[in-house]
């Protein structure tokens, strides 16, 4: 028995999808992933995946491009060629900084947004020209796919399946 | 049906007992003579040193070296003046700004040494705690101006610019001035009674007007989530009629010149031989008239009332699950939205902006709504949570607490962003006629106009940015109070440095009229909700609303595996 065996089962509901991916969690069968056509809210959770750090990562590029922002505002207004700013040459940064605050926001979400996506990406292993994963091209379509590893239990799982409303159900070897 | 409880009842009237009750007795305790108001700012100098009779003197004879240097400058092109300003102002420390105005005073007004001196004194103690800097230093010369503008407006000055020479003459003013100060702190004392009931007044009707447009957006959005707390507003909105019939009194006594809360009411203000003339106001005669001011007031207050009423007696037909009525509604919906935008706007100018009415800013609409409209998703929730905590809210569930929390948060971001638009253009402009609405809140508003930044900004940020938090009743409520008070203190800054000015406090005035209003809000919501069913059963939307549930969180006491 080859232990690279997986089963695919393909559903054409999302729906139907959630409710085979909770019944094949409550036969504690791990579930090694899921494609879809489109986003599925919920259906992380129901998988038992662990909840995304993205969040925090977006907060700490966020707090970056603040930083850079008024690092860039400091340099090129104040430190590196002084500016009137609005006909109030204070030279400081601070009593200044009214004018800068536009900056200081477009630069903490431009930084915030780009590495997240560019983390994101990363994470999920994409990048140009790389090669799709997806087993069957139907799942950019209007199928959803599970995939189940096998383990000497091919026809437990098969039965499971079958009770699930998976409209096909085959054993593929992965390599 | 939900039964509004004897207990709730009683507080409501208690409430408002004890409202009426403080506000006469801040009308009563209101200084009526020069001798009392005299003995109020002895007192007051007493307590904070620097800020008593001495100050003000020193503010009259600012105004004198600010309208000499006028002169001095009126024939130098705008640039030329801009530079003089600039080069002056550059890069100094209190100290030189303080010589240069000694200086720039001694040579247009030599003999006035001795007040320059105070001026100095002045000066220094204002600029000490300076955080805003130069900018502020530079403006400090516009405020004392807006002073003297108010002043004039109030009725009961005659520094206009075609008497400068005269005046700059009059070294005796010494007493004159004190005499003419104390007349106008007189006036700014007795219009606080005033006041502390108008901000209350403003601040619940601004919600419970919100509280209903925000309804009519979802109306018109045939949105489905809120279908639960359809009847929560309309119970809000009940209060409109309450308020608007103090506002109706209200707005026929200001018209009557009960109150002087409206600068540009006072006698002679378009009479070009009176001594109260102003040229400024003169040129928006066509709008800010009293007669076009009263009629205006009363048609926004109409039209909202009438609104409501309609559209409230509609929904509850609707309970037959008449279709057809629900697109009667949408349809007057429609309307109502259309007339709000823009009586909201215009009521913003007519009743906030018209205290200042040599400033303008044309975001104030947008600014005022912002407050307002944050404020009321915050009344809603706090309702929906109490109510729901009393078993009357069967449908409500934590998504719909989450969603209202998160209006919060969304516009409490979107309140901070017109606050900052347009404090940041008029600073960045730096145009005198501008920069005085700031100035003055700067100087003499710092605490309340600085704080208020931070209880509608910081706080609603760091306290419902997450989104686990926005479903927790408690931290709702939490993140509510905070951003009621700020926005309360939002509105007192709009309206009181203009009708008070110097004499601003929080004491039994303020408090009992807020606690009038907010009786009467109690009185008035729960009320109406006892009146209807708190299921609007015959709204199509209503299954998705009672299914409404946020992927993220999960509901606290039900099972959650139910829906996605």
């Amino acid at each position: 028995m080859s232990t690279n065996k997986v089963i695919h089962a393909l559903y054409n509901d999302d729906d139907i999808l959630m409710d085979a991916v909770k019944k094949v969690k409550d036969e504690h069968h791990h579930i090694e992933e899921v494609f879809c056509p489109f986003p599925v809210h919920g259906l992380d959770k129901a998988m038992g995946l662990a909840p995304t750090r993205l969040a925090i990562t977006a907060f700490f590029y966020g707090i970056t491009g603040l930083s850079v922002a008024i690092w860039l505002t400091w340099y090129t207004m104040i430190a590196d060629w002084p500016q009137d700013i609005g006909g109030k040459p204070s030279f400081s940064w601070l009593t200044n900084m009214p004018a800068f605050v536009p900056i200081m926001f477009e630069l903490t979400v431009f930084f915030a947004a780009h590495l997240m996506v560019i983390t994101f990406y990363m994470r999920s292993k994409i990048w140009p020209f790389k090669k799709a994963e997806n087993p069957d091209p139907r799942t950019t379509d209007d199928h959803f796919l599970m995939e189940i590893p096998v383990h000497d239990n091919e026809e437990e799982l098969k039965a499971l399946l079958a009770t699930t409303g998976a409209v096909e159900i085959n054993i593929v070897d992965k390599h | 049906m939900y039964q509004f409880s004897g207990k709730l009842k009683m507080l409501a009237i208690i409430l408002m007992a004890l409202g009426l009750l403080g506000t006469a007795y801040s009308f009563f305790s209101a200084p009526k003579t020069k001798e009392e108001a005299k003995a109020i700012l002895a007192a007051n100098a007493g307590h904070h040193g620097t800020h008593g009779d001495k100050s003000h003197k020193v503010d009259h004879s600012a105004e004198k070296h600010e309208e000499k240097k006028k002169d001095v400058h009126s024939k130098e092109t705008v640039v030329e003046h801009i530079t003089h300003d600039l080069g002056a102002h550059a890069d100094e420390t209190v100290g030189e700004h303080t010589k240069h105005a000694k200086d720039s005073v001694s040579d247009s007004v030599g003999h006035e040494e001795e007040k320059v001196s105070e001026h100095v004194k002045h000066a220094l103690g204002t600029h000490a705690n300076e955080t805003l800097g130069e900018h502020e230093k530079h403006n400090e010369a516009h405020s004392d101006e807006d002073t003297r503008l108010t002043d004039s407006l109030n009725g009961h000055v005659a520094d206009k610019n075609m008497n400068v020479d005269k005046h700059v003459k009059n070294h005796h003013a010494d007493a004159h001035d004190e005499d003419h100060h104390l007349e106008h702190a007189l006036h700014q004392m007795k219009n606080r009674p005033w006041s502390a009931f108008y901000v209350s007044m403003l601040f619940f009707l601004g919600i419970t007007l919100l509280v209903f447009a925000f309804y009519a957006s979802q109306r018109v959005a045939q949105a489905g989530w809120s279908v639960a707390i359809f009847r929560v507003m309309e119970a809000i909105t009940n209060n409109i009629h309450y308020v608007s019939v103090f506002m109706l009194v209200f707005l026929i006594l200001t018209a009557m010149h009960i109150n002087h809360m409206f600068p540009w009411m006072a006698e002679g203000t378009f009479d070009p031989t009176h001594e109260n003339y102003d040229a400024v106001v003169d040129g928006k005669k066509w709008f800010l008239n009293t007669p076009g001011w009263l009629i205006r007031s009363i048609v926004y207050l109409l039209g909202w009332n009438i609104f409501r009423f309609i559209i409230r007696k509609k929904s509850i037909q609707q309970d037959n699950g008449d279709l057809k009525l629900h697109k009667n509604i949408y349809n007057i919906t429609v309307g109502f939205v259309v007339f709000f935008m823009i009586s909201e706007s215009m009521m913003s100018w007519d009743w906030i902006m018209g205290i200042d009415p040599h400033w303008f800013s044309t975001l104030f609409g947008w600014y005022v709504l912002a407050t307002f409209l944050v404020s009321a998703l915050t009344v809603i929730a706090f309702v929906t949570i109490y109510l729901r905590s009393k078993g009357a809210l069967p449908l409500v569930n934590d998504s719909h607490i989450h969603d209202l929390a998160k209006f919060m948060f969304g516009f409490s971001v979107f309140w901070t962003y017109l606050w900052f638009a347009q404090f940041m253009l008029i600073w960045y402009a730096d145009i005198p006629e501008e920069t005085t609405y700031f100035a003055q809140r700067f100087n003499e508003y710092k605490l309340p106009f600085l704080a208020m930044v931070v209880m509608n900004f910081v706080f609603p940020v760091l306290l419902l940015i997450n989104s686990d938090f926005k479903s927790i009743p408690w931290f709702v409520v939490l993140g509510g109070i905070v951003i009621l008070i700020g926005h309360y203190v939002d509105l007192f800054v709009m309206i009181m440095p203009g009708t008070v000015g110097a004499q601003w406090g929080f004491g039994i005035g303020e408090l009992s009229g807020f606690l009038f209003f907010l009786g009467m809000f109690i009185y008035a919501t729960f009320s109406a909700f006892a009146k209807a069913n708190p299921v609007p059963k015959g709204s199509p939307f209503l299954h998705e609303s009672e299914t409404h549930h946020y992927y993220i969180i999960e509901h606290r006491g039900e099972d959650n595996n139910g829906h996605h």
